[in-house]
């Protein structure tokens, strides 16, 4: 049910470019989190780190009580089984069929029969809603079919941590909205720890129950959906809210001149707006970890924007 | 900085080739990866190499037609041409079409998958790409290009027979009867130890290129015009190296 995956100080650079450092914290097991950053601050990299394909400079990666960057080859490939991993593209086997493509990781480590292995591989399917394109080619359906083929096959193994590469970048709203409530119902279903790494706003506003924003090298910060949605730091507040106001600029941070001529031009941010419900499971039955919205808020003395927590929240 | 950079990927070459020949060990063999790939190696390298070993036979029999006639040793021919088919055109023949046609194919697929990121999706997935992708094509080059020199040989050898005696008035009896004079059998052997030498290293070279591959088509592109010019340039020189040590080791005929 879930596996908690605990990073320690964990620092990457490419050469003698940083590409983040000294990153902390903690996937609470069963939760969905997300990371946030603005393009090219190393989201992916994270995600490669956290699954071994990259080495970190520094820092411990804890999961099941192994420290993954330590750990030697064998062992690394036996603890990567608890992870399934949606890649941008779905990363499918463009030589395989959507169906051997998805039951590719059964036939590798498993000794089940066709049968057997035609039951699994017909759920997930059905669970990605891909019934019937079985003997397509990778080549010949459209991105948002490869993401969810891709995610059928990260699924197969029964993962304890799911990983999702920018799950909304290249679909249209309506497609990022099934997929958001996909994710939603498959983290209820399997109790997995899900971590979604974007830069959709919106995503980030209703899928998660803990946000991370990565910014400038560092993780800007961590924590409760409802910590972030309601924090004035600068950073947060701007790329939470998509506005231009803020230390992120177009190139990369804005300079100290930039940042003194708005506040002297009397530029402020916009009023925080209010925090939205969380998307709930389709079948009516609580989150994988409810908790009712606005107790984060409450317990810590913060008040939230103005109309926050109530159902048709304009975003 | 350069110099270092280049010992590194040099390091970084042998710590694959040495995974790969390690993944001989590891069960279960990808047998059914093997024979895939053997016939796809072997379906765009046979009609080319067959299509190059005949004008390299041709021009064997043409070249020493005409001076051996002049110096009355027509009986020869026959063998002059088996030498040189099967000691030199052979090998070479194979190691142009290996690393030419094979290597490049293998290189272009493996590259692709990596900027697909397929190969990182099948780490993920807990399977060792070295193992399951490398070691195959690796084990498919090596047997192909033994059979594709038996192939070569054969060709070129019947397109000197053609010239030979079809357009140059050679005797077939000749031509056949001298193919043990000067030639023997260790000649096809280390001709064989070559092609399996060199079917081994291009793949090798392809493979490592191609897992190598960055930044997007285009270096898919480069990866695999790379592992050509490299190839050519170390099959050579190990066909160079091995006649040498060859010439060394075994007595030759008539010497």
């Amino acid at each position: 049910m879930g596996v908690e995956v605990r990073v320690v100080g964990l620092t990457k650079s490419f050469g003698r470019q940083p590409v983040w450092s000294n990153v902390t914290l903690t996937l609470p097991a069963g939760e969905i989190s997300v990371l946030l950053g603005p393009s090219g601050t190393g989201k992916s990299v994270f995600l490669k780190t956290l699954v071994g394909l990259l080495k970190p400079d520094r820092g411990q990666i804890w999961i099941d009580g192994k420290n993954l960057p330590k750990l030697n080859e064998r062992a690394l490939y036996k603890t990567r089984r608890l992870f399934g991993v949606l890649f941008q593209d779905g990363a499918l086997f463009g030589s395989m069929n959507i169906y051997d493509n998805v039951a590719f990781p059964l036939r590798e480590h498993t000794r089940r029969t066709e049968a057997e292995i035609r039951r699994v591989v017909t759920e997930k399917l059905d669970m990605v809603g891909l019934v019937g394109a079985e003997r397509k080619l990778p080549g010949e359906i459209s991105g948002g079919m490869r993401k969810r083929a891709g995610l059928a096959r990260a699924l197969v193994l029964d993962p304890e941590i799911i990983l999702f590469d920018e799950p909304d970048s290249g679909l249209d709203p309506v497609r990022t909205a099934y997929l958001n409530q996909l994710i939603i119902d498959l983290n209820q279903q399997t109790g997995a720890t899900f971590l979604i790494v974007t830069h959709d706003i919106n995503t980030a506003r209703t899928v998660p129950d803990n946000i991370g924003l990565i910014y400038h090298g560092q993780l800007a910060m961590f924590g409760p959906r409802e910590m972030l949605l309601s924090s004035t730091e600068p950073v947060v507040r701007q790329f939470l809210n998509a506005q231009r106001v803020g230390p992120i600029g177009m190139a990369e941070e804005k300079d100290a001149d930039e940042l003194k001529a708005e506040a002297d031009a009397g530029v402020s941010l916009p009023p925080l707006p209010p925090i939205p419900l969380q998307l709930q499971p389709s079948d009516g039955r609580p989150r994988a970890a409810e908790r009712p919205a606005g107790q984060w808020c409450a317990e810590n003395g913060v008040t939230p924007p103005e109309g926050s927590f109530r159902e048709e929240v304009p975003v | 900085m350069k110099g270092g950079k280049a010992l590194a990927e040099t390091g970084d070459f042998f710590a694959f080739c040495l995974d790969t020949i390690l993944g001989l060990a590891k069960r279960p063999w990808q047998v059914r990866e093997f024979i895939q790939q053997a016939w796809f190696i072997s379906s765009v390298s046979i009609l080319p190499a067959a299509l190059v070993s005949i004008p390299f036979g041709a021009v064997i029999a043409l070249q020493l037609g005409s001076l051996v006639r002049q110096l009355g040793a027509q009986s020869f021919t026959g063998a002059a041409s088996v030498l040189a088919v099967v000691r030199e055109a052979g090998p070479i023949v194979t190691a142009l079409i290996i690393a030419g046609a094979g290597g490049s194919a293998i290189c272009a697929d493996l590259g692709s998958r990596k900027i697909r990121e397929e190969l990182d999706a099948m780490q993920v997935l807990g399977i060792d790409p070295v193992r399951r992708l490398v070691t195959p094509r690796v084990v498919a080059a090596m047997i192909v290009a033994v059979l594709l020199n038996g192939l070569v040989s054969v060709v070129g050898v019947a397109g000197g027979y053609f010239f030979n005696v079809v357009l140059q008035g050679g005797t077939p009896g000749a031509y056949l009867a001298s193919f043990q004079a000067l030639g023997q059998l260790p000649d096809l052997l280390v001709g064989e130890v070559k092609a399996l030498l060199f079917g081994m290293v291009a793949a090798l070279v392809a493979a490592y290129k191609g897992m190598t591959a960055k930044g997007g088509p285009k270096g898919v592109g480069d990866a695999v015009n790379q592992t050509v010019v490299i190839t050519f340039m170390l099959l050579f020189a190990m066909n160079f190296v091995i006649t040498a040590i060859y010439f060394q080791v075994v007595p030759q005929k008539g010497s």
